[in-house]
């Protein structure tokens, strides 16, 4: 499993791929990250973020183009329900 | 590895008496007398070893291996000031299920012996039992008996189908709140308060305190190359005398109902595994009850769960039953399942009850995909697992339903 911990990482490792991971008990579904990040996030009926993936739609796969969106998604949410992970 | 008292396997109709060889409601003079003392300590060195030689399968529905939490759990109490901890989970929340409420009646001290051989193998500072009444009093009054358990601390399960959600457990314990919470982690690194947690169902550490005697050869003497052992099942529904069994791995699932009085040529279908579990259509009663039996059906033992339904009754009807009970199940914490299980189960009972509708089984399935995966516990993948095996094996059913019929049999 690599972790975030760099410590232990060789300087040629490569990154391992991010993930938003999408925290169910806080999310109210304001819908900011569909906005943010429609690639990976539609917003099913009653306003939650789905992941337009069908498998890890708690730990959404986010490629690197759009890692700074999902950062922005991750600051922006009003009540602190995203986090970026990496394993 | 302490061998005492070796017990060989006695086989009964179908089945073996191992868990349950001290008799019932064994207090500690049975307990010994039939398995003699386990010292967790002198068992420790060799237990993950024998654990994993052993095939054991976690007994609390996920069926993960048992050795491999304890080695994750191991590994991650070498960080520095880690302090592991070891809890035992006999909460039960699947109102079909009383394997596990048996089990802390009838054979308390295993329970124990597995839970402090568990602490001992992962250098654990602490140990939980949590456990609804009256099985958690059960294992008080046993601790009770014996010096080596006055470290064990009891806590009490309320009586919530999620309560026995990993995280909820972790949550109870630490917070007095028996609800999941999110995690990124695995429990094994990161549980209670933070601390490598090592969480087992109490039929797993009770598998495993006779592994932890008698070693893996002998705890693959009874069961099946990849089902090994014995597992307690709950055999419930249509039959004529619902009870906890004790089968071997790998037995029949038609075997195990006619043990408990089902006539098997009558049944329509049996839900494998609970609420969260899977249909299984008549025809394929033969398969065994084990993982690699039932997985060609999308199912899986589980917690040891046999539903049978009468070939009189209504599949259809029975599933918007526990759609709707596992519905008003959900903690309402996630959005997707306090919204959507609710949305399936009116979806279900309208296909039940009020169909003449074609387009109420593409809303089912749509909901279906809305849910799974979307929550902190698996509470909306197991209702989806469940009803996609419903949707499979009444698919005919359901057609009839869209057209006002049935096909339950007349009698």
């Amino acid at each position: 499993m690599t972790r975030l911990d760099p410590r232990g990482a060789s300087p040629d490792a490569p990154v391992p791929a991010a993930r938003l991971h999408i925290d169910w008990t806080r999310c109210d579904g304001r819908g900011l990250c569909t906005e943010l990040l429609p690639e990976l996030l539609d917003r099913d009926e009653w306003g939650y973020p789905i992941a337009r993936s069908l498998s890890d739609r708690s730990d959404v796969p986010v490629p690197p183009e759009l890692e700074q969106a999902a950062l922005d998604a991750v600051t922006l949410c009003p009540v602190i329900a995203l986090r970026l992970t990496r394993r | 590895m302490t061998v005492e008292a070796m017990v060989e396997p006695e086989s009964g109709a179908i089945g073996v008496d191992r868990l349950l060889a001290a008799g019932p409601d064994a207090r500690w003079a049975q307990h010994a007398t039939r398995f003699g003392a386990l010292d967790a300590a002198a068992a420790a060195p060799t237990l993950l070893a024998e654990l994993e030689a052993s095939g054991l399968g976690g007994r609390g529905g996920a069926g993960f291996a048992a050795w491999r939490k304890l080695a994750a759990t191991l590994e991650a109490g070498r960080r520095p000031g880690a302090r592991p901890v070891v809890i035992a989970n006999g909460s039960e929340g699947e109102p079909l299920s009383h394997k596990d409420a048996t089990l802390l009646r009838h054979a308390p001290h295993l329970v124990i012996d597995g839970l402090l051989a568990a602490a001992a193998a992962v250098g654990a500072s602490d140990a939980y039992l949590y456990a609804a009444e009256p099985g958690l009093e059960a294992v008080r009054a046993a601790a009770a008996e014996r010096a080596d358990a006055a470290r064990i601390r009891f806590v009490a399960a309320p009586d919530a189908f999620i309560a026995g959600q990993a995280t909820a457990v972790v949550n109870a314990i630490e917070n007095g709140v028996a609800l999941p919470r999110d995690h990124t982690r695995r429990l094994s690194e990161s549980g209670l308060r933070g601390r490598p947690t090592l969480l087992h169902n109490v039929e797993t550490l009770a598998q495993l305190a006779l592994v932890a005697r008698y070693g893996a050869a002998w705890f693959r003497a009874v069961g099946t190359a990849d089902d090994p052992g014995t597992r307690l099942v709950t055999i419930a529904g249509d039959v004529a005398l619902p009870q906890v069994l004790e089968v071997a791995g790998g037995t029949r699932i038609a075997e195990v109902l006619r043990a408990a009085g089902a006539d098997t040529s009558r049944l329509a279908a049996v839900l494998v595994g609970g609420y969260h579990g899977a249909w299984l259509p008549a025809d394929a009663l033969d398969a065994p009850l084990s993982p690699a039996g039932l997985a060609p059906f999308g199912a899986h033992p589980g917690a040891g769960v046999l539903l049978a339904l009468d070939r009189t009754r209504c599949g259809v009807e029975a599933t918007a039953g526990i759609v709707s009970y596992l519905a008003a199940q959900s903690a309402r914490q996630c959005g997707p399942c306090r919204f959507g299980l609710p949305a399936l189960a009116e979806t279900w009972n309208r296909l039940a009850y009020a169909s003449h509708d074609s387009g109420l089984a593409a809303r089912a399935w749509e909901l279906t995909d809305t849910v799974d995966g979307r929550g902190a516990c698996a509470h909306p993948d197991g209702t989806a697992r469940m009803v996609r095996s419903a949707q499979r094996v009444f698919a005919d059913d359901l057609r009839l339903h869209a057209h006002g019929g049935c096909a339950r049999a007349a009698r």
